[in-house]
């Protein structure tokens, strides 16, 4: 089943979060709005609504993470949900047991909703197709594949600062090939109608064929830069900075990292985003990163209102749990 | 038990023949096809009326997981299955578990083949010990056992000079090599590269990883003078270059699986395991590429590349998935609907799935001429059925064609002049 049958109820309710790929426009944009009405909710002396008071949520992350982490669980605590943390990347994997099995072993614990990133493409779907009927699945990352909360609070950061998507100049630079985070990007300011999105990268880090996407491809940063709005860099991987892919980070940061000076080709309003951890010195120098036109810790923040946004609408949909006798 | 079939069109590629006789067996063997022999008496009728008689068909790839891997399929139930689909020859690669490096490991497939009796199965030997690509196999022994030919299967050689002092050993031995043409660095991939690969994340395997292996092996084959046979094509490009060696004079041959035929890049739509394979299917381009260089006579057989599998081998996510699919029953209506597409006659698919594979395997099979042996496939080409969970013969049920509208349904199959299927609604 395709992820966007998957992901949506027949009343056109989200249901499940598993990839940006396919979402109507307008339930992204409820989901901004929502995101929206969830973003005071953090500087308030008390911080809890009680929407999700006495329902179970799992992170169940086969992967190591901190801030996607912790910004889920946070805002399912915020929502009053009992948040269980799997870090199942230590535990059950280890010995043999199918993703499938851990799965079922959960889902006897009566769990309302899985919080999942695995390093594998396609495995958020797959879990979500093998759910009960009122278990709820939010992908937080699938291997290369999407890592659709990311770019639903890239696009609420971007709406925040520049408003109006359709005159602006995205430019996203960097490991487009493994990033989860450009796809979904790609396919969100897609559907929003950006003004004109491109990727920017050496050969060996943008996959082929990725125009069939929504984007202009370019080669060197320069040109790439030119009279953008909005630069989203990409975290490299330390595994891949010297190898087959990039000879080294030293040269890496000469050609593609972000300067100051580099950064005088775009425009002067310019906002820069990273999904972070940031490579200070790799794909970006610290200047840039704690500069003026950096919005990389509001980002964070945001990312908990998003979060709220989406957990609080999918569970929205939820029907009552058949009863077991 | 004398034998005659009645009334159906009898349609044999090896002889040329096509038209409308009575066939008639004895003691396993066909003994005549038209007038019967002199005091021939009928034991048993096939009514074939409306139905087209061919030779068994014989598959070039199957794997019967049979020693190693029983909890997916045993030689018993894939014979089976083998039977209902009109198969009577199945090759089975060198990669079981253990390997097919020894004369036991090929005898042992070959004694559990005849305890089910339902089709003959031929073995490919390993063309090196282990499939290791290090050591050369005992290849003189493997011939003598039966092996129709040598394969280190879906392991690459990387090696060249291993792999031509094994081009030159097994050119010794008077035996043909199996080749499957897959460069080890580029093929670290679950899927065809590409757009969709880019969409869906996943790590990709270009054309090149099949074009550059089958190249370089080609300039082997022309510098050993050994005879080989390329495995399971999945490019447009691979094509062109097997038809500029065959040009040169090489002695090479090729096939294709009756998936690559039909499916692309596209079917794996959102992560379908069933259409993991290995080859990758690739673009529309290639697939038609594929179906030209079967026109053309490029490539002269198709094959199943049948892989059963256990549910758990592909519940998982997609590249964790294992490759492969479970292909018996589709082999016959796949190439029939080339047929329908207007790519072959039927003359020319019937010939794809018999006299060709078995001339590739240089056995006697795939042919109803008077004296050979009664392997023989009774079809019914008009009738139409549909592949489901339930009647899939097979124990794996890993297969993409679930709920596919088939046209050409098997009605009887005999195997050495034994009946060992008959459509169960007649």
């Amino acid at each position: 089943m395709k992820p966007h049958q998957i992901q949506i109820d027949e009343q056109g309710r989200l249901k499940h979060f598993i990839s940006i790929e396919g979402l109507p426009r307008d339930l992204l944009i409820a989901i901004l709005d929502a995101a929206q009405s969830f973003a005071g909710v953090g500087e308030r002396a008390i911080k809890k609504l009680p929407l999700l008071r006495g329902k179970t949520i799992a992170t169940l992350f086969f992967e190591p993470s901190t801030r996607t982490r912790t910004t889920f669980e946070l805002a399912a605590k915020r929502l009053s949900a009992d948040v269980l943390n799997i870090n199942v990347q230590s535990s059950a994997t280890r010995k043999g047991e199918s993703l499938l099995d851990t799965l079922r072993t959960l889902e006897a614990m009566h769990c309302d909703m899985f919080v999942v990133r695995h390093p594998m493409s396609g495995a958020a779907q797959l879990i979500a197709s093998h759910v009960a009927p009122h278990v709820r699945v939010i992908n937080a990352g699938d291997g290369r594949h999407e890592h659709p909360t990311q770019a639903v609070l890239d696009c609420f950061t971007i709406r925040r600062v520049k408003g109006d998507l359709s005159s602006l100049v995205v430019a996203i630079v960097g490991d487009v090939l493994h990033s989860r985070v450009a796809r979904s990007d790609i396919h969100a300011l897609n559907i929003l109608g950006v003004g004109e999105l491109r990727v920017v990268g050496p050969k060996t880090l943008i996959p082929p064929g990725v125009e069939a996407l929504g984007v202009r491809v370019f080669y060197d940063l320069e040109p790439g830069l030119r009279d953008a709005d909005v630069v989203i860099m990409l975290r490299l991987q330390n595994e891949r900075m010297q190898g087959t892919l990039l000879p080294s980070a030293h040269e890496y940061f000469q050609a593609y990292g972000l300067t100051a000076a580099k950064l005088a080709v775009a425009r002067p309003d310019v906002t820069v985003m990273h999904p972070g951890p940031i490579n200070r010195g790799v794909e970006i120098d610290t200047a840039v990163a704690d500069g003026p036109h950096s919005v990389i810790l509001q980002q964070v923040s945001h990312g908990i209102a998003v979060r709220m946004a989406i957990m609080s609408m999918a569970m929205g949909s939820q029907a009552a749990p058949r009863r077991t006798r | 038990m004398r034998l005659r079939i009645t009334g159906g069109r009898i349609l044999d590629p090896a002889q040329n023949l096509d038209g409308i006789h009575d066939l008639h067996v004895a003691a396993g063997r066909i003994v005549a096809i038209g007038d019967p022999p002199e005091g021939f008496t009928v034991e048993r009728e096939i009514d074939a009326r409306g139905r087209i008689v061919c030779p068994g068909l014989v598959d070039l790839s199957a794997r019967l997981r049979e020693p190693g891997e029983e909890h997916k399929a045993t030689i018993a139930t894939e014979t089976r299955a083998a039977a209902m689909a009109g198969i009577t020859t199945l090759c089975c690669p060198p990669d079981t578990d253990p390997v097919i490096d020894t004369p036991a490991v090929a005898e042992l497939i070959h004694q559990r083949a005849e305890q089910s009796g339902r089709a003959r199965v031929v073995c490919l030997g390993a063309l090196t010990h282990g499939l290791k690509a290090e050591q050369l196999a005992e290849m003189r022994a493997l011939k003598r056992i039966g092996c129709a030919g040598v394969s280190n299967a879906l392991v690459p050689i990387a090696n060249t000079e291993v792999l031509r002092r094994a081009m030159e050993y097994a050119a010794t031995c008077d035996l043909t090599l199996f080749l499957h043409p897959e460069d080890p660095w580029l093929s670290q991939g679950v899927m065809h590269e590409g757009p969709i690969s880019t969409r869906l994340g996943l790590p990709a395997v270009p054309e090149t990883a099949e074009t550059i292996a089958l190249s370089r092996d080609l300039l082997l084959l022309e510098q050993t003078g050994a005879r080989a046979h390329f495995c399971r094509l999945s490019a447009r490009r691979s094509v062109e270059i097997i038809k500029a060696a065959s040009d040169r004079g090489l002695r090479i041959s090729a096939d294709v699986s009756a998936h690559h035929l039909h499916l692309i890049d596209v079917d794996v739509g959102d992560y379908d395991s069933r259409c993991h394979v290995r080859p990758p299917l690739r673009s529309p381009r290639d697939r038609d590429g594929l179906r030209e260089g079967l026109r053309d006579s490029v490539i002269s057989a198709i094959c199943s590349d049948h892989q059963p599998h256990d549910r758990d081998a592909k519940d998982a996510p997609f590249e964790a998935t294992e490759p492969g699919i479970s292909a018996l029953q589709s082999l016959l209506p796949l190439t029939l609907a080339l047929v329908e597409d207007k790519v072959l006659n039927l003359s020319q698919a019937l010939a794809a799935i018999t006299c060709q594979p078995a001339r590739i395997l240089g056995i006697e099979a795939g042919t109803l001429r008077v004296g050979a042996g009664a392997d023989i496939c009774i079809f019914d080409p008009e009738a139409h059925w549909t592949l489901t969970e339930e009647n899939i013969a097979s124990a794996g049920k890993n297969t993409p064609f679930k709920g596919w509208d088939f046209k050409g349904k098997v009605m009887h199959t005999l195997f050495g002049g034994k009946l060992v299927y008959t459509e169960a609604s007649r």
